[in-house]
């Protein structure tokens, strides 16, 4: 079987090792007998009609005035996938992007593709450091977040997680990320994926659950790298 | 007023040496005491003030730069402490000064990160920049990788003489300055550096229509061959590596520009051939009877371009990764470096052993042995086969190796 992940914005949206999660989906699905077949989209693409896995990442902001633009083309294609289940992660920028809007701390109003039911503010302050979250789907979460960007989500979604150390989507709230139908939206790199594989293994049931129409177990991997990696991030100072 | 400082400063350096304190408090207070102290010292020095910045090679090509200078008869004074801060700089003119102010030197050669940089302009005129790169580094310490170029766009307008810019980063090459000059590589040679943008996957090579001072032309194993001026000059390297020849060539064209007709191009050359790498930058030690090479690699484009210079299946490789605060606390850049061309690593150690390891494994790469214990990981690495061997290691993770090394316990 052939599962293709879409890589949105592969040049402008690589910061802070996201490549790693394209990298984990890829490994834990060729280790469980899967062919992958990754599509990079960029600006000015046609975007593929045969689609499983989403994947977007975060980018300085000269990445994101280019991308902009693009995800206007691309949001009904886009919103249809989301609608119908198929499995996304948006990080940082995309996951902003994702959202209904994004007001710039000077002011300036960025129309969002209205995807996920989230507002972000520009912040005064970055907001840096280690995070560690508490999901009720995943257990704990660990990553690293480095954005200004404040999120608050509307009533049509549920948070990916409460946080346990560091700001998550605002710094006020304790919630971090977002969840709605099998999309997930995160502010934490770190990459998210190698780190946590179980969102991965999440995100990769749910692509081969759309595409056989049944619910699999999937093939168990040896992840004891996985899971220590895990723990000394979720010990390490903010 | 000077002179004050100096009395104050030189005695507060005698009294934290005696309590074996660090170099950082002189510099502070005299700073506090007097602001303008930088100005009044390095303003006199007859050939001026040159900082070199950028995110990666700054040490050694400082190094360079004020060994060049010296070879060709001019007195340097450089703060090759380490510490590029302002502070720094004081301290390292206060261990230089007489009580009487009297400072015997001709030129200036600063090391200054980017930000300190910009402070040490605010500080005190400068008349030489060399601005080598922009690469991902610690990006939680100065936000976004655009900032860093604004940084050093600050440093370039400083300067009232030459500004040496490397032409090949396009974050680099596009600064402006009132007298520019560029160091670059050939096309042949521009095939093999990848820029930052570059690491993700390849794009194609862009050639700069942007005219070279100075040119790396050709690399053979330790032979390179410069451009300067338009001259062409032919030296050996005692330092390893593409990214060090090519740094060199920036040192050059910061030395000719220095200069101008004063110094004859090949002799300014010939100098590189012995000059020698700082600690931790490709230094080799003997260590249980094996000869261990340490490489620092600070972030993804130093890492990818070591292991693009070194990765051999002749050597034993260990990685050791920190996240302490000199590290930079968030370590997803390891997942910005292509690793695949090692076959193995033999051993993974430091506080980030197991994000490392993870990394490995995830490009399929093979892991001898995870050891968190630095020391431990040490011993087991150079104990095995007496092959050659290689360390790949963050910064506090250098100066931890340096300590077990000497034989003092660890950090």
């Amino acid at each position: 079987m052939i599962i293709n992940i879409l890589h949105l914005y592969p040049k402008n949206m690589n910061l802070y090792g996201d490549h790693g999660n394209m990298l984990a989906l890829r490994r834990r699905l060729e280790w469980r007998g899967y062919e992958v077949n990754v599509i990079h989209h960029d600006p000015g693409d046609e975007l593929p009609e045969d689609i499983d896995i989403i994947f977007g990442g975060g980018g300085q902001d000269s990445g994101q005035t280019v991308v902009e633009d693009d995800l206007k083309i691309i949001t009904p294609k886009l919103r249809d996938f989301i609608e119908k289940g198929t499995p996304a992660l948006v990080i940082c920028g995309l996951y902003q992007l994702f959202g209904n809007k994004f007001v710039t701390y000077e002011g300036q109003e960025i129309e969002g593709a209205h995807i996920l039911d989230i507002s972000t503010t520009g912040g005064e302050v970055r907001l840096i450091g280690n995070v560690l979250i508490d999901t009720p789907e995943f257990g704990q979460v660990v990553g690293y977040e480095n954005h200004s960007g404040l999120t608050y989500l509307g009533d049509g979604v549920k948070p990916l997680g409460t946080v346990i150390t560091g700001d998550g989507n605002n710094g006020k709230d304790k919630t971090e990320g977002v969840r709605y139908k099998n999309c997930i939206g995160t502010y934490l790199h770190g990459p998210i994926l190698p780190k946590n594989p179980k969102v991965t293994d999440f995100l990769i049931s749910k692509a081969i659950e759309n595409k056989t129409g049944k619910v699999e177990t999937l093939k168990e991997l040896d992840d004891t790298i996985e899971l220590k990696a895990h723990e000394v991030s979720s010990k390490r100072p903010r | 007023m000077l002179r004050f400082s100096i009395f104050i400063g030189k005695l507060i350096q005698k009294i934290s040496r005696l309590r074996g304190g660090g170099s950082a408090l002189p510099g502070l207070v005299v700073e506090r005491i007097n602001p303008r102290f930088v100005q009044k010292v390095l303003s006199k020095l007859p050939q001026g003030v040159a900082v070199i910045s950028g995110t990666n090679g700054k040490t050694t090509t400082t190094k360079i730069v004020a060994e060049l200078l010296e070879k060709q008869g001019l007195r340097v004074f450089t703060n090759n402490t380490g510490s590029n801060f302002v502070r720094g700089v004081i301290s390292a003119i206060l261990e230089n000064i007489s009580i009487r102010g009297k400072f015997d030197y001709d030129i200036a050669v600063l090391e200054l990160d980017e930000a300190h940089a910009v402070k040490f302009c605010q500080a005190a005129p400068i008349n030489y920049a060399l601005l080598l790169n922009v690469q991902r580094d610690q990006l939680d310490r100065f936000g976004e990788i655009d900032h860093t170029a604004d940084l050093l766009q600050k440093v370039a307008a400083a300067a009232d003489r030459d500004v040496i810019l490397n032409r090949e980063d396009p974050r680099v090459s596009k600064i402006e300055a009132k007298h520019p000059s560029y160091f670059g590589l050939s096309e042949e040679l521009l095939a093999k550096f990848p820029s930052d943008d570059d690491l993700i996957e390849a794009s194609e090579i862009k050639v700069s229509d942007k005219p070279a001072k100075v040119i790396l032309d050709k690399l053979l194993g330790n032979h390179a061959s410069y451009i300067i001026d338009g001259e062409s000059c032919d030296t050996d390297l005692t330092l390893k590596g593409i990214y060090n020849a090519f740094n060199a060539a920036g040192a050059l064209a910061l030395c000719a520009a220095i200069g101008g007709d004063k110094f004859d191009r090949s002799s300014l050359a010939d100098g590189l051939s012995s000059v020698e790498s700082a600690f931790g930058r490709g230094e080799v030690l003997k260590i249980n009877d094996s000869e261990v090479e340490i490489l620092l690699v600070k972030n993804p484009s130093a890492f990818q371009l070591s292991i693009a210079s070194f990765a051999d299946d002749s050597y034993d490789f260990m990685i050791v990764i920190n996240d302490n605060y000199a590290d930079g606390r968030d370590v997803s850049w390891l997942w910005n470096v292509d690793f695949s061309p090692l076959s193995k690593v033999s051993m993974v150690s430091g506080v980030r052993a197991y994000d490392m390891a993870l990394r490995l494994k995830y490009e399929n790469i093979e892991i001898g042995e995870i050891e968190e214990d630095l020391e431990k990981a040490i011993n087991d690495f150079t104990k095995g086969s007496k092959r050659p061997k290689r360390i790949f290691t963050t910064y506090t993770a250098m100066l931890a190796i340096r300590k077990i090394i000497s034989g003092k316990s660890i950090l």
